[in-house]
């Protein structure tokens, strides 16, 4: 299939666009005309690229991890190792093109969105970078269930604006900086996280993230003198899903699947697998699938994982997902906790625990594939994030063993729906 | 004409500035709402902007995010707000009704389903806030099939030639948002209205209606001078909960017509 691209107004097929208020629609037009001018401005490129080698670390690693592989009595099981990047995932490829573009733009100010915080923090730290202001929207039960994140933003000097509407998640602390924009729109740039929102920024993101799938293609013929098989990537906005597949796009031969979160099962409406069990529909500037009830109104999302845990997704994977280039699949909460452990124990890497869904996906896959056959896992990032979770996680509650699937972390929150 | 149009003509013939109403349908639940819609047009109210309740209303501010919620928990959904549009039109035969939201629950509906639903009911016409000129076409389309109104919105921020082309087609009124931020939040001042307003003159011959921020009769006054009529909304909601809507509908309705 043909590499996607969006119209002229920012549409994949029938998915994005721009579905926003009239007042954001001129900054939105300023957006994409300076990154169109900016990806065609050598100079542009060229710091980019000088960053995400000399600060962020990159290229990260293609690791043969042999021991799963052995494990798994399979499929070959590389992973790419976004959580070895400075800020430990992949979300800084992002921050930082944005804010080499809102620099050039002239903006000194970034705003952002944040569930789990790995995006706040990556914005605080590309603006600590450039000198810049930094205000970060969050969730009041996102701050609470992620203290030292936002620790680190107010630390790397970013100001954490607690938003108190709604289910006080990701889903609210977006429609909060939509709101603050508005209200801000001469003096901010807006660094969205992910390949959602307006366009331009499903496509703009997506390019700053295709750097984890150019490095892989080179590093896999480098190793194996072919393409993988399969390549496996977690998708909740899906940015990392994205920057992987993308320049895969015309190898007929290569499998691409995206791993969404399961939650405590599809069946029991907790999940947030927006492709998987949603409908098209708009939400936050953008037309995909969402997951909503018969009224059109927006329902909650619940995935153990903070990042995956939003009821929508980029438009170009809608677009991918009917043209059938990519499946989609989902995992629960409990596999994807089975798999961390799994990888943490075998080979001394502790995954977050958004990659560690794109991993409980590889060991489903990986028996029936043969030997010969080559898997790549996108390690969007690491799991040190994760480990207050994880503790309270084993910590036996009442409240834990009445939960369905048996876990009660980030349920808490949803489970008013 | 239709009933914008002749709303407009009545208050240029009496020489008066028109009041625009927004209340949220279903806050705190359907009947309160009809009951303080009925309050607002016996007092005055030109034209009704019936909101409808979205899950993520990212244009609004506190107060009538507060009360869109109110309204869900309430179970208010889009059939049960068409149905108080009818009884609305049934007692008001006259008065403009112009259904007021975000985009997902009406294209989840279906459009042209809603637009026959809408129209059946006696709307006049849809305001959506999050579906800019670019994307409106295919509503529109269906809109127009059933003789509703696409009122625009304009921003501080639309350049002029923008502001041309989304009201090259533009009927009914222009809604002109005075601030740039969410609803019921700041106010804005009365000379930067008046010179985008004059400057909006020359992009359309449309009655254009300011909203944002305005909550008193003092606001509407200062802001209403270089309009055709005035939208309050957050401030109806707060007057509503505070029990003195009329007094505030009454002191609005006192100070337009004495601009």
């Amino acid at each position: 299939m043909k590499k996607t691209n969006p119209d002229g107004m920012g549409h994949f097929g029938v998915y994005g666009g721009r579905y926003v208020a009239e007042t954001l629609m001129p900054v939105l037009k300023e957006v994409e005309a300076a990154y169109e001018e900016a990806r065609q401005d050598p100079s542009f490129e060229a710091e980019f690229r000088r960053l995400l080698s000399e600060y962020v670390g990159r290229p990260s690693p293609l690791y043969p991890a042999d021991r799963l592989t052995e494990s798994w009595g399979g499929a070959r099981i590389y992973l790419k190792r976004e959580d070895l990047n400075h800020t430990g995932a992949h979300k800084v490829n992002n921050t930082l093109g944005q804010a080499l573009l809102a620099k050039r733009m002239g903006k000194h100010r970034l705003m952002a969105e944040t569930g789990a915080g790995q995006h706040g923090v990556a914005t605080a730290t590309v603006a600590a970078l450039f000198g810049m202001e930094c205000v970060v929207y969050m969730g009041e039960e996102d701050i609470r269930r992620q203290a030292p994140n936002v620790k680190r933003m107010e630390l790397l000097g970013a100001e954490v604006v607690p938003v108190s509407s709604g289910t006080r998640t990701l889903k609210d602390a977006m429609s909060e900086a939509l709101r603050a924009w508005v209200t801000f729109v001469d003096s901010t740039f807006y660094v969205i996280g992910t390949v959602a929102g307006p366009h331009p920024y499903p496509v703009m993101v997506r390019d700053f993230q295709r750097v984890i799938g150019d490095e892989t293609r080179e590093q896999i013929l480098l190793k194996e003198g072919r393409l993988p098989d399969l390549i496996l990537a977690c998708v909740g906005g899906g940015s990392n899903a994205a920057g992987i597949f993308y320049p895969f796009m015309e190898d007929e031969e290569v499998a691409l699947v995206g791993v969404e979160a399961g939650g405590y099962g599809l069946d029991t409406g907790q999940h947030a697998a927006s492709i998987v069990n949603g409908q098209v529909g708009v939400l936050h500037g953008t037309k995909t699938y969402v997951l909503q009830d018969a009224e059109g109104q927006i329902q909650n999302a619940h995935s153990i994982s903070a990042g995956l845990d939003y009821p929508g997704v980029g438009p170009e994977h809608a677009q991918w997902a009917d043209l059938k280039r990519v499946s989609y699949c989902a995992v629960t909460d409990e596999e994807a906790l089975a798999a961390f452990h799994e990888l943490t124990l075998k080979e001394g890497i502790i995954p977050a625990l958004e990659s560690s869904h794109a991993v409980a996906e590889a060991k489903k896959r990986a028996p029936a594939m043969g030997k010969d056959a080559v898997i790549v896992v996108n390690l969007s990032g690491r799991g040190d994030k994760d480990v207050d979770a994880i503790i309270e996680l084993e910590r036996p509650t009442p409240r834990s063993a009445d939960a369905p699937g048996g876990s009660g972390l980030s349920g808490e929150a949803q489970a008013d729906e | 004409m239709n009933r914008i149009e002749q709303t407009f003509k009545r208050l240029a013939d009496e020489g008066r500035k028109g009041l625009v109403g927004y209340l949220t349908a279903g806050d705190p639940d359907i009947a309160a709402s009809e009951l303080r819609m009925r309050t607002t047009l016996d007092h005055g109210v030109d034209i009704l902007e019936v909101g409808v309740p979205f899950s993520d209303p990212t244009a609004d501010g506190p107060t009538i995010q507060a009360a869109s919620f109110r309204a869900l928990q309430a179970g208010t959904n889009l059939p049960k707000v068409l149905a108080l549009i009818g009884r609305l039109r049934a007692d008001y035969p006259d008065v403009p009704i112009v259904i007021f939201g975000y985009l997902n629950p009406f294209f989840r509906y279906g459009y042209e389903r809603f637009c026959q639903d809408a129209a059946a009911a006696g709307a006049d016409a849809f305001l959506v806030v999050d579906l800019p000129y670019e994307e409106s076409e295919e509503l529109r389309q269906h809109m127009r099939g059933q003789g509703l109104v696409f009122i625009p919105l304009i921003a501080p921020t639309t350049p002029p030639a923008r502001a041309t082309t989304i009201l090259a087609e533009a009927e009914g009124f222009v809604y002109y948002i005075m601030v740039t931020g969410v609803t019921g939040t700041g106010a804005a001042k009365a000379e930067d209205v008046q010179e985008h307003v004059d400057r909006l003159r020359e992009s359309t011959n449309l009655p254009i209606a300011v909203g944002f921020g305005v909550a008193s009769g003092n606001q509407a006054r200062a802001v209403g001078a270089a309009a055709e009529a005035v939208v309050v909304g957050s401030a109806l909601i707060n007057a509503a909960r505070a029990d003195h809507l009329v007094e505030l509908v009454d002191d609005l309705r006192l100070a337009l017509d004495g601009v």
